[in-house]
C-alpha cells in the first residue's frame, strides 16, 4: 500500500493528458440531445405555453374567471358543448363495438381473406377526414342517392355521426386489435374443461382481458371525434360544434382569445385521455405472463360464416363512402349526368389552390417524413441507447409523450399565438413551408418515436458498448448496425409521416398562406365554395396518392430490403 | 500482494442505483496474465463491478488503474480491452468476417493486413471457413467463439467476460469453457469474468473473487476457496456443505449436541458459532480408532453418476440430517449394509469452524 501513496498525482496528470479527446461520443451525443430538447422546447413546448397565456391571461395578467364567464354567457355555448359531447359519445358508442366486432373476426375466428378485410378498414386512414364527409353528402344530402332515407337531416348530428364513424374506424379497430391479439389459451383451455359456455368463457376470460382496450379505444375515438372538424365543416351544417367553432373564431373573426379558450376546453378530454391510457397500459402489461401460450382459433363453422358476414358488411360501407367520393369526382354531375370526365381534376381553373395546393401537399408530405424520420429515428436512438442525465432523460421522454396528448387544433393555434407574435425572432418562418414541416413533425412525433423505441429496443442493448470497447465511434456503429438494422421501422415511420401529412388539415389549416395551401385544405375551401365535384376530386387524389406512397413503400421498398440485406433471410437457413 | 505488481487495480469503487448499494467500496489487484473469476449470486455487484471497469458505468468513488494509468473517467474507447456479453452481440447484419474486423478497421490497418488478421482470429477459435456467413447461421457456441475473436482482434490488453457462456448448452459452454482458457493463456492476457456458475470459474479461473451485497467477501485460488472459505456464505456458496451448531469444550474439542467432536489446532478460539465439513470429506470406512467416528443411519441415498450422494442420521444428533459423498468404489467397499446402519468418522482436519 506504501508505493500506492505517490500514484494519485502521476495519475491525475494522465487522466488529464487524456482530457481533450475525452468521450468524443459522450459530447455528440450530449449536443444531438440538447439540440433535440430545443427543438422540443421551440416548436411544442413554447406555442403551447402561448396558447395557454393567450387563453389565461390579459395584457400580462392573470385573467381569472372573466374571459370563461364570458365565453359561456354567450348563449349558444353551452348548448354546443353538449352538442359536442354528444355526438363524440355516440361515436364512439357506435364505433367501438363496431371495431371490436372487426377485430373479433381478425383475431379470433377463422373468417377467409382476413388481410382484405383488414386492408380495407385501414384505408380511411389515407384519406383527409374531409373525405367521409363528401361522400355522405354524396349518398345522403340534397342530391345524394339515398337522399329520401335521411331526408335532408345528414347535415348535422347524423352526418357527422357516420363521417366520424368512417375516420376513426380504424383506429380504434388497430387498438382492439392488438387487444384481441394478446390472448393465453391456457385459460381457453381451462374454461372449456369446466365445462363453460360460449358466451360465458367470452364474458369471463375474452372481455376482461380486453376491456382496457375497449376503454382506451373509446377514449380515442372520442377524443378524435371531439376535436375534428374535417367532417362537421362539411356535413355539420347548423349542428355547431366546438371543434368548427374554434377554427372559425380564429380564421374567420379573428377572435383569437376565444379560440385559444376553447382550443383549451379540447385539450381536457385529450389530456385526460391520454393520462388513463398510460395508467392502463402499466397495468395492461403485468396481466400477460411470459409463459402464456398463443390462443390459435379453431374451426367454428357457424361462428366463422356469421364473422365474414360482419366482416364483409363493415368492409363494404367503408368502402362504399371511398367508391362514392371517387365516382363522384369521376362523373359530369352527381346523381343527374354520370358521364365520365376529368373535369372536377383541373383544379387549376377554380378556387381552392388548384394544383399548387397538390404539389404543395406533396412537398410537405416528403419534408415532414424525411425530416421527421431522421429527427425522430435520430432522437429515440439517443434516448434510448446513450447514456444521459435523469433530468435531459426525463425531460426528452415527457416532451416526446406529450404531442400524442395535444389535438392537431391546439398545436396549430399554439403555432399561430407563438411564430404569428411580431417580437417573435422566428416569426419570418409564419407562411412559409418550414413552418408547415415543423408543426406536422411535432403533431405526429409520438406515434412515430413509440414504432422507433420498439425497433430499437428489439436490437441487443449492449452493441454499444461492444462497439465502445472495439474503440469503434458511435456515429459509425449507428450508421453501420443501428440504421440497417431498424431500416423496416424507419420506412414505417417514413410512411406514417407521409400519409399523415398529405392528409392532415387540423393543425395546418391555421398555418398555410396563398403560396403553402394545401391539398387537404383546398378540399375545404372548394367545399366551402360550393364545388363539391373538385373537392371530391381532391379527396380522392390524396387518397391515391397515400395509397401509392404505401404500397412502394411496402412492397418496392420492402424488397429492396430484402435484396440488399441478404443477412435477414440467411438467418433462415439455418 | 504489492498493488505495483498489479495489471489492473481497483481501490475502494462504490457505486449506488438509487437506494441500492451495487458495490461498496471494493478493492481487487489482478495480475498481468492472471484470469479472475467474479463469483456470486445475483445482485451481488459482479456485473456492476465489470461495467464500471469498462466504462460502461460510472462509479460513485474509488479509482481504477491499469498497466498504472488511471482509466477511472476515461470513456470505454480509451480503455482499451475486449469484452463478451452473454448476448454475444454480434452485429447480425456484418458478415462473420466482418463483425471481426470491425474494431480494426478503427485502427486504421491496411486492408490487406486486417484480412490476414481476420482469417489468423477465426483460424484460433476454430471456425476458419465461416468468414462469409452471417452470424445467424451459426450455432450459440460458434457465435460466441466469433464474439471472442472480434474481442481479441485488436490484442486489446484486457479482456472482460459478462456471463459469456450462460446462454449455451451444458456440452458446449464445458467445451468453451477449455477453449476460452487455452486462449486467454496463449494470448497471456489478463481476463476479469464474471459468472453465477461455480462450477465454471473453479475450471477456469487462476483466482475466485466471491462477492456478497457489493463487497468482495474472499479473493483467493479456487482450492483455497473450497478448501478454506473465510466465510460461511463462501462455505455454503462453493460446493455443498454440512452445518452443525457447536460450543467450546477445550483448545482441541468442541461438543454438537450430544457428540464431542476432536477438531484441529489452530482453529478460532471462539465459545461457540457454527461449523461445516464438506460431504466427501466424510469417511465411511474409518479405521477402528479413527477420530470423531460415530454410528449413522443411511436415510437414503442418490446416484450423482460419479458418486453416491447419502443422507445419514447420526444416533446422537437425531433429526440432523448428514450429506456424505461416496464414490463408487468406496460404495462397492461398504460391508453389505445391515439394517442400513454404517460407521462414519468426520476427520479433524476437515472440520471448520466459523464464529
Amino acid at each position: 500500500m506504501n508505493s500506492s501513496a505517490a500514484r494519485p498525482e502521476s495519475a491525475n496528470l494522465a487522466a488529464a493528458s487524456l482530457l481533450p479527446k475525452r468521450n468524443a461520443d459522450a459530447i455528440l451525443a450530449g449536443s444531438l440531445k440538447t439540440l433535440l430538447l430545443l427543438l422540443l422546447l421551440l416548436a411544442l413546448v413554447l406555442p403551447l405555453i402561448a396558447i395557454l397565456s393567450q387563453a389565461l391571461l390579459d395584457h400580462g395578467n392573470w385573467a381569472g374567471s372573466a374571459p370563461w364567464v364570458h365565453l359561456i354567457d354567450n348563449p349558444n355555448f353551452l348548448p354546443m358543448v353538449g352538442r359536442s359531447l354528444g355526438v363524440a359519445a355516440a361515436t364512439a358508442l357506435l364505433v367501438v363495438p363496431l371495431a371490436y366486432l372487426f377485430a373479433y373476426g381478425l383475431q379470433r375466428t377463422l373468417a377467409p381473406c382476413k388481410s382484405l378485410w383488414r386492408g380495407i378498414a385501414l384505408l380511411p386512414l389515407l384519406a383527409p377526414s374531409l373525405l367521409p364527409g363528401i361522400a355522405l353528402i354524396y349518398l345522403f344530402g340534397n342530391q345524394g342517392l339515398f337522399k329520401e332515407w335521411m331526408n335532408g337531416s345528414i347535415y348535422g348530428f347524423w352526418g357527422i355521426l357516420l363521417g366520424e364513424a368512417f375516420y376513426t374506424f380504424p383506429h380504434a379497430l388497430m387498438i382492439l386489435l392488438s387487444a384481441l391479439s394478446l390472448a393465453d389459451a391456457r385459460l381457453y383451455d381451462a374454461a372449456s374443461a369446466m365445462g363453460a359456455s360460449q358466451w360465458k368463457t367470452f364474458r369471463s376470460v375474452t372481455l376482461p382481458a380486453t376491456r382496457y382496450g375497449i376503454f382506451g379505444a373509446f377514449c380515442l375515438v372520442f377524443t378524435l371525434t371531439i376535436t375534428d372538424f374535417g367532417v362537421p365543416k362539411i356535413v355539420g351544417g347548423a349542428f355547431n360544434v366546438l371543434a368548427v367553432e374554434a377554427y372559425k373564431a380564429v380564421v374567420g373573426q379573428q377572435q383569437f382569445d376565444r379560440g385559444a379558450l376553447i382550443g383549451l376546453l379540447l385539450l381536457i378530454p385529450a389530456l385526460l385521455t391520454f393520462g388513463l391510457d398510460s395508467w392502463l397500459q402499466q397495468r395492461q402489461r403485468a396481466q400477460m405472463s411470459s409463459r402464456a401460450e398463443v390462443l390459435r382459433p379453431r374451426r367454428h363453422w357457424r361462428r366463422d360464416g356469421i364473422y365474414t358476414l360482419i366482416l364483409l358488411f363493415i368492409s363494404a360501407a367503408l368502402l362504399l363512402m371511398i367508391a362514392v367520393a371517387i365516382g363522384a369526382s369521376l362523373v359530369k354531375l352527381w346523381p343527374y349526368n354520370l358521364q365520365l370526365t376529368l373535369m372536377h381534376y383541373d383544379f387549376d381553373n377554380m378556387d381552392g389552390g388548384g394544383w399548387l395546393a397538390y404539389w404543395n401537399s406533396l412537398r410537405l408530405a416528403l419534408g415532414t417524413s424525411i425530416v421527421g424520420t431522421v429527427v425522430i429515428f435520430t432522437g429515440a436512438w439517443l434516448m434510448e441507447k446513450t447514456r444521459s442525465s435523469p433530468w435531459l432523460g426525463n425531460t426528452l421522454r415527457l416532451l416526446t409523450f406529450l404531442p400524442m396528448a395535444v389535438p392537431g387544433l391546439v398545436l396549430g393555434l399554439g403555432f399561430v399565438f407563438f411564430f404569428n407574435h411580431p417580437d417573435n425572432p422566428l416569426n419570418f418562418l409564419y407562411g412559409g413551408m418550414t413552418i408547415l414541416i415543423l408543426c406536422s413533425v411535432m403533431h405526429f412525433y409520438t406515434s412515430a418515436h413509440l414504432t422507433a423505441v420498439t425497433a430499437l429496443k428489439q436490437i441487443d442493448p449492449e452493441f454499444e458498448a461492444a462497439s465502445a470497447s472495439l474503440k469503434v465511434p458511435l456515429w459509425r456503429t449507428y450508421l453501420r448496425i443501428t440504421v440497417p438494422l431498424c431500416l423496416p421501422a424507419a420506412l414505417e415511420i417514413l410512411r406514417y409521416l407521409f400519409v399523415s401529412a398529405m392528409t392532415t388539415v387540423s393543425a395546418v389549416i391555421f398555418l398555410y398562406s396563398p403560396n403553402t395551401v394545401l391539398a387537404a385544405i383546398a378540399v375545404l375551401n372548394m367545399d366551402d365554395a360550393g364545388d363539391v365535384g373538385p373537392a371530391a376530386a381532391m379527396s380522392t387524389l390524396i387518397l391515391l396518392t397515400s395509397l401509392v406512397v404505401s404500397l412502394l413503400l411496402h412492397w418496392g421498398l420492402g424488397s429492396w430490403v430484402k435484396r440488399t440485406q441478404a443477412w435477414r433471410t440467411a438467418g433462415k437457413q439455418h | 500482494m504489492p498493488a505495483a505488481q498489479a495489471f489492473l487495480a481497483i481501490r475502494e469503487v462504490s457505486k449506488r442505483f438509487g437506494a441500492f448499494t451495487a458495490l461498496d467500496q471494493v478493492s481487487l489487484d489482478v495480475r498481468q496474465g492472471e484470469m479472475v473469476c467474479l463469483l456470486g449470486p445475483s445482485g451481488c455487484g459482479k456485473t456492476t463491478l465489470l461495467r464500471v471497469i469498462a466504462g460502461l458505468e460510472r462509479q460513485d468513488q474509488g479509482s481504477i488503474h491499469a498497466h498504472g494509468k488511471d482509466i477511472s473517467q476515461l470513456p470505454p474507447q480509451a480503455r482499451d480491452y475486449g469484452i463478451l456479453f452473454q448476448s454475444y452481440a454480434l452485429f447480425p447484419n456484418l458478415t462473420v468476417g466482418q463483425n471481426v474486423a470491425y474494431g480494426l478497421s478503427a485502427l486504421g490497418i491496411p486492408r490487406t493486413k486486417m484480412q490476414q488478421r481476420v482469417s489468423e482470429m477465426l483460424q484460433m477459435v476454430d471456425l476458419p471457413d465461416s468468414a462469409k456467413k452471417y452470424p445467424g447461421q451459426l450455432s450459440g457456441g460458434q457465435q460466441q467463439r466469433v464474439a471472442l475473436a472480434r474481442a481479441l482482434a485488436p490484442s486489446p490488453s484486457l479482456l472482460l467476460l459478462d456471463e459469456p457462456l450462460s446462454a449455451l448448452d451444458a456440452q458446449v459452454r464445458e467445451h468453451l469453457q477449455l477453449e476460452i482458457r487455452r486462449l486467454q493463456k496463449q494470448f497471456n492476457i489478463t481476463t476479469l469474468m464474471v459468472t453465477h456458475d461455480q462450477e465454471e470459474a473453479m475450471v477456469m479461473a487462476d483466482r475466485i473473487a466471491i462477492m456478497q451485497h457489493g463487497r468482495i467477501v474472499q479473493f483467493d485460488t479456487p482450492e483455497r476457496i473450497y478448501r478454506r472459505p473465510a466465510t460461511p456464505f463462501v462455505a455454503d456458496f462453493i460446493g455443498q456443505a454440512n452445518w452443525f451448531d457447536y460450543q467450546r469444550l477445550s483448545p482441541q474439542q468442541v461438543r454438537v449436541g450430544a457428540l464431542t467432536l476432536q477438531i484441529a489446532l489452530g482453529a478460532p478460539s471462539t465459545d461457540n458459532g457454527r461449523l461445516f465439513c464438506r460431504p466427501e470429506a466424510i469417511d465411511v470406512l474409518p479405521a477402528i480408532h479413527a477420530a470423531n467416528r460415530f454410528c449413522a443411519r443411511v436415510v437414503d441415498q442418490i446416484y450423482l453418476g460419479d458418486r453416491y450422494r447419502m443422507l445419514l442420521e447420526l444416533d446422537e444428533l437425531p433429526g440432523q440430517r448428514l450429506m456424505a459423498d461416496v464414490t463408487s468404489e468406496v460404495r462397492a467397499r461398504l460391508p453389505e449394509v445391515s439394517a442400513e446402519r454404517l460407521w462414519i468418522a468426520l476427520p479433524q482436519h476437515s472440520l471448520q469452524l466459523f464464529s
